[in-house]
């Protein structure tokens, strides 16, 4: 990794608040994201992906959201000390978002050429003329024609309004790019042409991604790094050849496990049993360990450390780096 | 022995104020029993629609159904209701398709009720072993669905489907709604479940991998027509229909190491609604010609495995 | 995504724990039920039957005889508003409670079979949603004579429409769920898929308009009393009652005062109750 630190996250603690329970969302995370790289995060449902990124761009539902403990250091700077307008400042303009639903991103009423332009606008001093252009060169840079710039939202189909989207986060040359599932509602082969998009477009901006997904496919086709988060936790981190050629911690193994693959032959899945733990009463030990088969008990009782097993390459588990298992 | 289903030329078409949508379009097959038929297709080739016109959850607009050797494409009041017995069907959304104000065990026994000439012990015991065969625990007897999680309500949804003993099941997208490892023991169950009860399944995906994994034939669909059809294994050895083919290429691979080429296609899926006589996708084929321009033909082009392109055998070199 | 907190309460529970934590549908709840036990048990707190004249004694002030003075024909005015919360509620509820039944069972035939028989139903509904509510009170009464009765159906009428259009919305949609399909799959009924399956999932918002609309009824039986279409006297009715001091205003205030005042509470604490009830019920609309 000879790049710079873009962002770190570092022992980030998230909690939500309901009226008779906590829920243990986010447990000490910590992620490290350098210049133009793009970093995988995947996990099932509730694992916490979604809360890490509303964490980074602070917007946590209030009040139950609380951040319990962490920090998050992007170009040098705390995020979580910042007031609102400095985040407000941060917010589109260096750090963008793109969600899982393209339909409810867009307003519906308002052309999509002046929202684009909008979001360029609100971050620099140009004119409108200029914003509009620029839109336009947005619109191009994601393969839509300018001549669709003053279309309404319904006249796009949801790939395309995907793309608008990308166009929209794009628009101020963000450093930090988070995409929540950008690509989860759309069809296989739009899929594909939206990830060859950001493939590109990602070479071209070196812009630094954080891809938030529960599909590994996707993960190798796109990332450099992958980490894999697991009840608010991570419990693998490396580059996507590490963690692809060699998962280290079960849970890994287990979604490998779970994945029907078309160059292979299984005649049986080897699912993980069980479920994943409710939220607002984690196990006290290892997160995973109801669901292990080399659970021992250890496990049980004391939280795992974190172990090197290859370099860049750690897992957080008894187990990790004892061959033999 | 016949084939337990058997469809033929199966037309549904919905009127819109732009035209007819043709959402399923001459669609032909015959399955037998204990067997797994995979539908692929992307959203909006008619799948599902194919799916619930053969359950006469809609009326088809032509084309015959047979079932057990019988034409049952306009049963009788009573005949449906028989029929509804044998074949049943599992839904992709495991939140929408469970009654949110019914507990766990009164969706599992609605079907037995509705069914009469039951006793209530009966009934309780019937539930009870459904319960048990899909994996649900006696302690979410009393449970209401929005304390689950989408694996478990899935189950409910399966034990519903089991509850009179059909024969053949769709299963409508019966895994995308759920996660990774949550979908594979789901899909463990179901192999399990048609083993015991040599149940036949219409597994209708968009997803190719489960489809392989899970299929003995392959219908590949495309905006209401069937392009290619052969048996899982021979398909993915040998794809031979354009769209087929990009389709299969544009899954992203669990391997970062992957060499295989992204066959790109331009564009989206045209409109459904009326279509044009050509092939369907053509717009988007990268061997376009002009003869695509005339209907295409579901053609056997190699033993047992149906194409319907014009140009398949110069793409393909046979 | 989606947080998800598994609480092991029913759908009833649910709404009760939510509701409890606003103070004032609370308080709403507890003076419904006050006036409810109120009307209930008027004949063993009432001091005086409300007819029982004494027209020696008429106009009287407050006093320990009269807690709160007598009319014209020296009738005792808290007993009489005693009697009247009965004939109140009455109007109240039974407006509400019939135009409801007649809404929800209109709107569900209309909303589950859609297409034609939607259609025809749905405008017969808008012309009868035309006609103004007081008008169609002239109407029944001069075809039926003014009486409680005949009022409670001329306001059941006119609310009717908007109680069919509010089912029917919400049938709309969850007629499109799977469930519903998967109900059709194992061969129920209309009948059955309507009642077992539709109904239970459309009926929140209705529970909430028809509880906020009691109070809107009392409203219109207390005017159609007023003017004389509803209670008749010698009957004790709020409504009645104002229409019946509002001559003598200037010199008895307390003759308008104190209906006004049982009807101004009332209708407040069920617009609470409402009120509660929907905030309550909401966050359970949304999933």
């Amino acid at each position: 990794m000879e790049n710079n630190v873009l962002l770190e996250i570092k022992d980030l603690v998230v909690e939500f608040h309901t009226d008779d329970s906590i829920v243990h969302a986010v447990n000490n995370v910590n992620i490290t994201i350098h210049e133009s790289q793009t970093l995988g995060l995947v996990g099932e449902t509730g694992a916490g992906k979604t809360t890490i990124a509303r964490t980074i761009l602070g917007i946590l539902p209030r009040p139950q959201g609380k951040v319990r403990q962490g920090e998050i250091i992007f170009e040098g700077e705390n995020i979580l000390a910042m007031n609102e307008s400095r985040l407000r400042r941060l917010r589109g303009n260096k750090i963008a978002m793109i969600f899982q639903d393209p339909m409810t991103a867009l307003n519906p009423i308002e052309r999509v050429g002046d929202q684009i332009a909008e979001a360029i606008s609100l971050h620099n001093k140009v004119t409108n003329a200029e914003a509009a252009l620029r839109a336009m060169d947005m619109l191009e840079m994601v393969g839509i024609p300018r001549e669709r710039f003053g279309e309404f939202p319904h006249q796009f189909s949801g790939g395309m309004k995907q793309r608008v989207v990308i166009a929209m986060a794009l628009a101020c040359r963000p450093r930090l790019l988070l995409a929540d599932e950008p690509t989860t509602a759309l069809d296989v082969t739009i899929q594909a042409q939206v990830l060859e998009m950001m493939r590109d477009l990602k070479n071209k901006l070196n812009t630094s991604v954080l891809l938030i997904t529960h599909d590994l496919g996707v993960v190798a086709s796109i990332c450099d790094s992958v980490a894999v988060i697991y009840a608010g936790e991570i419990v693998e981190y490396g580059t996507v050849f590490h963690v692809y050629d060699n998962p280290g911690h079960p849970y890994t193994r287990g979604l490998f496990g779970s994945l029907p693959e078309l160059d292979t032959d299984k005649t049986r899945l080897k699912p993980i049993k069980g479920l994943m733990p409710d939220p607002t009463n984690l196990p006290e030990g290892c997160k995973f360990c109801d669901r292990c088969d080399y659970a021992f008990d250890r496990c049980f009782k004391d939280s795992p450390p974190v172990v090197e097993i290859e370099p860049g390459h750690v897992v957080r588990c008894f187990l990790a780096g004892k061959e033999g298992e | 022995m016949p084939a337990l289903l058997e469809v033929k030329d199966l037309k549904k078409y919905f009127k819109t104020s732009n035209g007819f949508l043709h959402a399923v379009d001459g669609v032909n097959f015959t399955l037998d029993e204990g067997k797994t038929l995979g539908v692929v297709g992307e959203s909006g080739c008619g799948k599902s629609t194919l799916g619930r016109t053969i359950l006469h959850l809609i009326d088809s607009t032509g084309g015959k159904i047979y079932f057990e050797g019988k034409d049952v494409t306009d049963p009788s009041r009573r005949q449906l209701s028989e029929l509804r017995r044998k074949m049943q069907i599992i839904f992709q959304d495991p939140f929408s398709s469970i009654n949110p104000r019914m507990s766990v065990s009164e969706t599992i026994m609605e079907p037995l009720q509705l069914r009469g000439g039951l006793r209530k012990q009966e009934i309780v015991e019937r539930t009870k072993e459904l319960m048990a065969t899909v994996g649900l625990a006696e302690r979410f007897w009393r449970t209401y669905p929005h304390e689950l999680d989408g694996g478990r309500r899935q189950r409910i949804g399966i034990a519903r489907a089991l509850a009179l003993n059909p024969k053949f099941i769709v299963c409508d997208e019966p895994v995308s709604a759920l996660d990774v490892s949550i979908q594979a023991q789901i899909l463990n169950l179901m192999l399990d479940l048609q083993e015991q009860r040599g149940l036949t399944y219409m597994f209708v995906t968009h997803d190719l991998s489960v489809v392989k994994y899970i299929s003995d034939d392959i219908l590949v669909m495309y905006l209401g027509q069937v392009v290619e059809k052969a048996e899982s294994d021979e398909l993915f050895r040998m794809t031979l229909h354009p769209y087929s083919k990009a389709l299969l290429s544009a899954i992203p691979e669990p391997n970062p190491h992957s060499q295989r080429k992204l066959i790109s296609i331009k564009g989206e899926i045209t409109s459904p609604i009326n279509p044009k006589p050509g092939c369907r996708f053509m717009a988007r084929c990268p061997y376009v010609a002009d003869r695509c321009k005339e209907p295409q033909i579901l053609e056997e082009v190699m033993p047992n495995h149906f194409v319907a392109c014009c140009r398949c055998r110069e793409i393909n070199d046979i | 995504m989606e947080i998800k907190v598994r609480k092991k309460r029913t759908a009833f529970g649910e709404t009760w724990h939510q509701f409890k934590k606003n103070r004032f549908a609370v308080a709403g709840l507890i003076v419904v039920g006050l006036v409810i036990l109120v009307a209930i048990f008027a004949p063993f707190i009432a001091p005086y039957p409300y007819d029982k004249q004494d027209l020696l004694n008429s106009y009287a002030g407050p006093s320990a005889e009269h807690l709160l003075g007598t009319d014209k024909f020296g009738r005792d005015t808290f007993s009489r508003l005693i009697w009247g919360s009965r004939n109140s509620l009455i109007m109240g509820l039974g407006c509400v409670a019939l135009g409801s039944i007649a809404g929800i069972t209109i709107g569900s035939i209309a909303g589950y079979f859609g297409g034609k028989t939607d259609n025809i139903i749905m405008r017969i509904m808008d012309v009868f949603s035309c006609v103004p509510m007081l008008l169609m009170c002239v109407v029944i009464a001069a075809i039926l004579g003014p009486s409680v009765r005949n009022a409670i159906i001329a306001i059941a009428i006119s609310t009717t429409p908007s109680a069919a259009r509010l089912i029917r919305a919400n049938i709309l949609t969850v007629r499109e769920k799977e469930f519903v399909e998967a109900a059709k799959a194992i061969d129920a009924g209309s009948a059955h898929i309507i009642l077992k399956h539709i109904i239970p999932n459309a009926i929140a918002p209705t529970i909430v308009s028809t509880t906020m609309n009691i109070g809107n009824s009392i409203l219109s039986g207390a005017t159609l009393s007023f003017i004389g279409l509803g209670a008749q006297p010698p009957l004790a009715e709020w409504g009645c009652m104002l229409s019946e001091g509002r001559n003598f205003m200037r010199e008895h205030m307390e003759l308008v005062l104190f209906p006004g005042i049982c009807i101004m509470i009332t209708v407040l604490a069920f617009n609470l109750f409402g009120d509660g009830l929907r905030d309550a019920l909401d966050p359970r609309l949304k999933n």
